[in-house]
């Protein structure tokens, strides 16, 4: 019996993909824990003594709601937005996950998982760009 | 309450949530949700952008150490997260037009499911025969480790499968779950995936269905930093101590736990979803 990907091992095989997503979903969510995690800790220095308002929705201020205005405030050391900036990167592991499985899939020159993995990640790509926000 | 005290106690609750979720197999994800509204009293939105941004990494943290063992079927994963992001777009479009109450009576009944799942074990159904002509023409059919070597099965059933996944993100994007219970009963159930192939490819959907909406509740407002980091680092670190322990837990009693404590908040959301309050 044929498995999936017997009869098409061209320079990539599944498992040497498999190895690589696992790699990189671990870096991702390494590298975001460490940016989000010092970001919280000069928020905490900042503002722990302050009190909490989580009760009452009131939406946060608009340069924490896209990725371009979070990352410039990020790199100007606002405190929330460096924690943010990590939560992006967080968020980012999964597309660029899809991202390499899109690379996977063309070099092993599966065009039906072309097709797939490319309408994923048109779809990541346009919520992340904010295209149904409101 | 200062922040820095809520900070260590929001922590301090969600690894507890990520421990639970890991030692049941349940996820944490759904109860993070009812323990930030109700313990914590977070609106719900802001609960709710919390939770995603857990699932994602708890998500992504399982699946690096799945996805290497070779139970993952990417092929499956990556055609039926067709059907979960677009129902996690609708979702997360839905949960900005709908009331808070609404969103908290659909999140009690998920709730009281998924303590019902949690308490019936389910039967696996691999074969290696009949499989699905679709799951042939897209090559889905495939093998996963056993002690006896590489075993081979055969997938059913893909157009259910495709739609019970489009209703599961729907409801991951509109309550910011992972809706683990349903993508098993759609994989294990439907299409007859092994249960161990199941578990790691919808834990591998998990992380790109809550980026789907996630992108939408950050452009919202809804994903509040100093709430959800806490939150996520919480989950995360409890997911992982879970999965370390998990050779010597009791998991039966635990699940048996786990599915009280389910009930009750399902009961506390309903009650608050329907008085108001949330």
């Amino acid at each position: 019996m044929a498995t999936a990907n017997g009869n098409r091992r061209q320079r990539w095989s599944d498992h040497d993909v498999d190895q690589l997503l696992g790699n990189l979903l671990r870096i991702g969510v390494i590298v975001a824990t460490i940016v989000a995690a010092s970001g919280g800790m000069l928020y905490l220095a900042q503002h722990g003594t302050e009190p909490t308002g989580h009760r009452v929705f009131h939406g946060e201020p608009s340069e924490l709601r896209h990725v371009g205005s979070i990352a410039r405030a990020a790199f100007s050391i606002h405190a929330a937005a460096i924690v943010q900036l990590g939560l992006v990167l967080l968020i980012a592991t999964p597309v660029a996950r899809v991202a390499m499985s899109l690379v996977a899939f063309i070099l092993q020159r599966d065009r039906v998982y072309i097709v797939v993995t490319s309408m994923v990640l048109a779809l990541l790509i346009y919520s992340l760009t904010g295209g149904v926000a409101g | 309450m200062s922040i820095l005290v809520f900070t260590i106690l929001v922590a301090v609750g969600s690894f507890s949530a990520g421990l639970l979720g890991a030692l049941t197999g349940l996820g944490g994800g759904i109860i993070i949700v009812p323990m930030l509204t109700l313990l914590f009293g977070v609106d719900l939105r802001y609960a709710i952008g919390a939770s995603l941004v857990s699932v994602i990494a708890t998500s992504s943290g399982a699946a690096a150490a799945y996805v290497k063992e070779g139970f993952t079927n990417v092929r499956v994963g990556m055609l039926l997260e067709i059907a979960t992001t677009v129902g996690a777009l609708s979702g997360a479009y839905l949960a900005g037009r709908i009331g808070t109450g609404v969103i908290a009576v659909i999140f009690g009944l998920v709730l009281l499911y998924s303590a019902y799942r949690s308490t019936k074990p389910l039967a696996e159904h691999v074969s290696m025969e009949n499989a699905d002509p679709l799951a042939i023409r897209l090559r889905l059919n495939s093998t996963y480790p056993t002690p006896n070597g590489l075993q081979p099965y055969a997938v059913q059933a893909v157009p259910a499968g495709f739609g019970l996944m489009f209703v599961a993100g729907i409801l991951s994007g509109l309550l910011g779950i992972g809706s683990g219970a349903l993508k098993v009963l759609a994989m294990d159930q439907m299409m007859h995936l092994p249960f161990k192939v199941s578990t790691t490819t919808s834990n591998f959907m998990i992380g790109v269905t809550a980026a789907a909406s996630a992108g939408i509740y950050l452009a919202r407002g809804y994903i509040d930093p100093p709430l959800a980091l806490p939150v996520m680092l919480g989950v995360l670190a409890g997911a992982l101590t879970g999965a370390r322990v998990l050779a010597h837990a009791n998991t039966k009693v635990l699940r048996r736990i786990f599915a009280v404590v389910v009930v009750v908040l399902a009961l506390e959301m309903l009650y608050k979803g329907v008085r108001g309050g949330l």
